[in-house]
C-alpha cells in the first residue's frame, strides 16, 4: 500500500486541463484521471481508450424485455390458459405488441442505468479524493487531474516536476 | 437573433451558487409554508376520501351504469397527460439540441414524476377492489389464471408501470451530478450525509461523464417513443370499445396532442411563479416563457384540428349513432361541458398569437389555468357524452358527481402540489451541470 492515493493538480480552464492531460500522456503516464464540473468533449478520449458498453447493454436489455414479454404472453395465452374470446386466435400477436413494447423500453432503460452505475464503480460511499478540501470545486468550477500512485511511472519528485511545468493552479497529494 | 438563453454574465460558479443556494441557503419562506399547508390540507382530503372509499366502495362516487367511467378516469387521463410534456421537453428537445430546454427540464421532469404518480391512484381505486390491483400483473398465482392480454386495460397497466419507472430513472440519473454539487456545498452534517447518499459517490471523472452522456442520450431516445406510446395506450382504452365517439382511429394522436397541450400549460403555470419567487429571471428568461407559450399554442392547434376532424368524420360517415352522439355533444344534457371545452381549448388560446400577450406573464399564467381546466372538461366530455347515450335508449342514463368526486379531484391537485413544493425545497430546480455546460459552450457569456 503506497503512502498516497496520488497527486491532484487543479487547472484554471478546460483548455489548460486538456493540454495538461495530453502532455502527461506524452510523458508516459497511464493511470490518469480527470475531474470536471461538466462533461468536456474529447477529455475521456484524451485520457485513453474508453470502454463504453452501455449501448450494447441497453440493446440486450431491450431485446430481453421485448422478446421475453412476447414469450410470456404466448405461453400464458396459448399453452397455460387459453381463453376463447369470440373465436379470436389464442396467439393474438398484434394485441401482444403493446405490453412487449413498454417492457422493451423499461428493460432497456433499467439495463442502461445499471450499466452506467456499474461501469463507473458507483454507488460508492467514500473515496480518497473526498479527503481533499479543494476537490469540492470539481462539482462547481474546478478542473482537476489526478496522477494515481499505482502508475508505473509514479515517483513523487518526477511527478511534481512534470506537473509544475504545466502551470497548475494548485497541487497536492491525496491521502489513501 | 433570438433573445438570450441566459442573462447577465453567468460563470460556472455563479450558476452553481445561484441554484444550489435556493436549496442550501435560502430560508423556508412564509409563502412556501402557507402553500405547503394548503396543499397538505387537500392531500388530507384525498386521504380521507381514499379511506372512505376502501370502506364503502366506489359507490361514494357519482358513477353508475351506464356512466361507469366518470371523474375517476377523467382525473386519471388528465394527470398522466400533464406528465407527458415534462418528458417531451426533457427528451425530445434534448435530441433536437434546443439549448433553451436546459433551464426547464429539471422541474418539468419533476412535474412528470409527480403527475404520473398521482394519476396511478385513480385507475387502481376505480377497480372496485383496489387491494387486488396486482392481479393485473402476470405472475404465477395459485388460481392458475393469467391476465387477459388482448385487453387495453392490461396494456394500460404496462404503459403506466413502464412510464412511471422510466420517468423516475430519467429524473434521478439527471440529478446525480447535481446531488454531488449539493453534497460538496452543504455545510451541515445532516445535509452532507443526505445528499452524499443520494449522489452515490459521483465525482465527475471524465470517463464517468462519457458513460453518463451516452446514457442520457439513449434514455432520451427511448423516452420520446415512450411518451407517444403511453398516451396512445390511454387512448386505446377508449377506442378499443365500440361506443360512438370512442371507436375511432384518430384517438391515439388526438390524445397525445392533448397531453402535450395540457402539459405545456402546467409547465407555464409552475414556471411563472417559480421564476418570480426564486429570482430565476436570468435563467428562465422571456425567451423560455415565449417558447413555452408558442409550444402550447401549437399543441392546442393540433387538438383543435382533432375536434374538427371528429365532427367532420361523424357527419361524413353517415353513421346515425355517430351523428346522434355529436349532436348530443352540441345540444344534449352535457352541452355546457362541450362548450366550456371549446371556449377554453379553441377560443381562449387564440390570444397567444399576439406577441404582446405572450410576454405578459399574468395573462400566460391565467391562460395556462384555462387550458388545464379546458383539458379536464374535454376528458369528462369524451367520457360522459359517449356513455350516457349509447345505442339503446333503454340503457340511457345521467351522471351526477358527488362531493367525493370533487374531493378526489381537488385532493389529487393538493397531493401533486405538496410533492412539488417538497421538490422545490429539497432538490435543485434547474440542472446545474447542464447550465455549466451551456455557460462553457458560450465561453462564459451565454448568448
Amino acid at each position: 500500500m503506497s503512502a498516497s492515493h496520488g497527486c491532484l493538480a487543479q487547472f484554471s480552464s478546460v483548455p489548460a486541463l486538456l493540454a495538461a492531460v495530453r502532455q502527461l500522456r506524452m510523458d508516459g503516464y497511464t493511470r490518469l484521471e480527470a475531474y470536471t464540473p461538466f462533461a468536456v468533449e474529447g477529455l475521456a478520449e484524451a485520457l485513453g481508450p474508453v470502454r463504453d458498453r452501455i449501448p450494447l447493454l441497453m440493446l440486450l436489455g431491450g431485446l430481453l424485455g421485448g422478446v421475453g414479454t412476447l414469450a410470456l404472453q404466448w405461453y400464458a395465452a396459448v399453452i397455460d390458459y387459453p381463453v376463447d374470446v369470440g373465436g379470436r386466435p389464442d396467439a393474438s400477436w398484434p394485441a401482444f405488441i403493446p405490453a412487449a413494447l413498454e417492457m422493451t423500453i423499461l428493460c432497456a432503460a433499467l439495463a442502461g442505468v445499471v450499466g452506467m452505475l456499474v461501469g463507473n464503480g458507483l454507488p460508492r460511499l467514500n473515496h480518497p479524493l473526498f479527503n481533499s478540501e479543494r476537490f469540492e470545486a470539481a462539482s462547481r468550477d474546478g478542473f482537476f487531474v489526478l496522477l494515481r500512485a499505482d502508475d508505473p511511472r509514479y515517483e513523487i519528485d518526477r511527478v511534481l516536476h512534470d506537473i509544475e511545468v504545466l502551470d497548475p493552479v494548485h497541487v497536492e497529494q491525496v491521502l489513501p | 437573433m433570438s433573445a438570450p438563453v441566459l442573462l447577465g454574465n453567468p460563470t460556472l460558479a455563479s450558476v452553481t451558487d445561484q441554484v444550489s443556494d435556493i436549496v442550501l441557503q435560502r430560508p423556508t419562506g412564509r409563502v412556501w409554508l402557507l402553500s405547503f399547508a394548503l396543499a397538505l390540507a387537500f392531500t388530507g382530503l384525498l386521504g380521507a376520501g381514499i379511506g372512505y372509499l376502501l370502506v364503502k366502495g366506489v359507490g361514494i362516487w357519482g358513477l353508475d351504469m351506464p356512466v361507469a367511467w366518470a371523474f375517476a378516469i377523467a382525473d386519471y387521463v388528465w394527470w398522466i397527460a400533464i406528465g407527458m410534456a415534462g418528458t417531451f421537453i426533457s427528451a425530445a428537445l434534448y435530441l433536437a439540441r434546443q439549448e433553451w430546454r436546459t433551464s426547464l427540464n429539471r422541474y418539468a421532469e419533476a412535474m412528470t414524476v409527480f403527475a404520473v404518480s398521482v394519476s396511478g391512484i385513480f385507475p387502481i381505486l376505480h377497480l372496485g377492489r383496489p387491494w387486488f390491483f396486482y392481479w393485473l400483473a402476470p405472475y404465477p398465482d395459485r388460481m392458475g389464471v393469467w391476465p387477459q392480454w388482448r385487453s387495453s386495460l392490461l396494456w394500460d397497466f404496462f404503459a403506466i408501470l413502464a412510464y412511471l419507472i422510466v420517468s423516475i430513472l430519467y429524473f434521478y440519473v439527471g440529478l446525480i451530478p447535481d446531488l454531488a454539487s449539493l453534497r460538496d456545498r452543504a455545510r451541515t452534517r445532516g445535509r452532507q450525509v443526505f445528499y452524499g447518499l443520494l449522489a452515490l459517490g459521483w465525482r465527475g471523472e471524465a470517463r464517468h461523464w462519457a458513460r453518463f452522456e451516452t446514457l442520457s442520450l439513449l434514455l432520451a431516445g427511448l423516452a420520446v417513443p415512450l411518451v407517444f406510446s403511453v398516451h396512445s395506450m390511454v387512448a386505446l382504452d377508449f377506442s378499443e370499445a365500440l361506443l360512438p365517439g370512442w371507436h375511432s382511429t384518430i384517438f391515439p394522436p388526438f390524445f397525445v396532442a392533448g397531453a402535450l397541450f395540457s402539459g405545456f400549460a402546467m409547465v407555464l403555470v409552475l414556471g411563472i411563479p417559480l421564476r418570480r419567487f426564486y429570482g430565476l429571471g436570468n435563467v428562465i428568461t422571456e425567451r423560455h416563457i415565449d417558447n413555452l407559450a408558442k409550444m402550447m399554442l401549437a399543441a392546442g392547434l393540433f387538438v383543435d384540428y382533432s375536434y374538427l376532424s371528429e365532427i367532420f368524420t361523424a357527419f361524413y360517415s353517415g353513421d346515425p349513432y355517430d351523428i346522434a352522439m355529436t349532436m348530443q355533444r352540441f345540444t344534449g344534457a352535457y352541452a355546457w361541458v362541450f362548450w366550456t371545452t371549446i371556449a377554453c381549448n379553441v377560443v381562449a388560446i387564440q390570444a397567444l398569437w399576439w406577441p404582446r400577450l405572450r410576454h405578459h406573464h399574468g395573462v400566460l399564467f391565467a391562460l395556462g389555468i384555462v387550458v388545464l381546466v379546458g383539458m379536464w372538461f374535454e376528458r369528462l366530455m369524451l367520457i360522459v357524452s359517449s356513455l350516457y347515450r349509447d345505442f339503446l335508449p333503454s340503457s340511457w342514463g345521467m351522471f351526477y358527481p358527488t362531493l367525493w368526486d370533487l374531493a378526489f379531484l381537488f385532493g389529487s391537485i393538493g397531493l401533486f402540489f405538496a410533492l412539488f413544493l417538497l421538490f422545490v425545497r429539497v432538490l435543485p430546480l434547474v440542472s446545474m451541470f447542464e447550465l455549466r455546460k451551456l455557460v462553457h459552450r458560450h465561453g462564459g457569456v451565454a448568448a
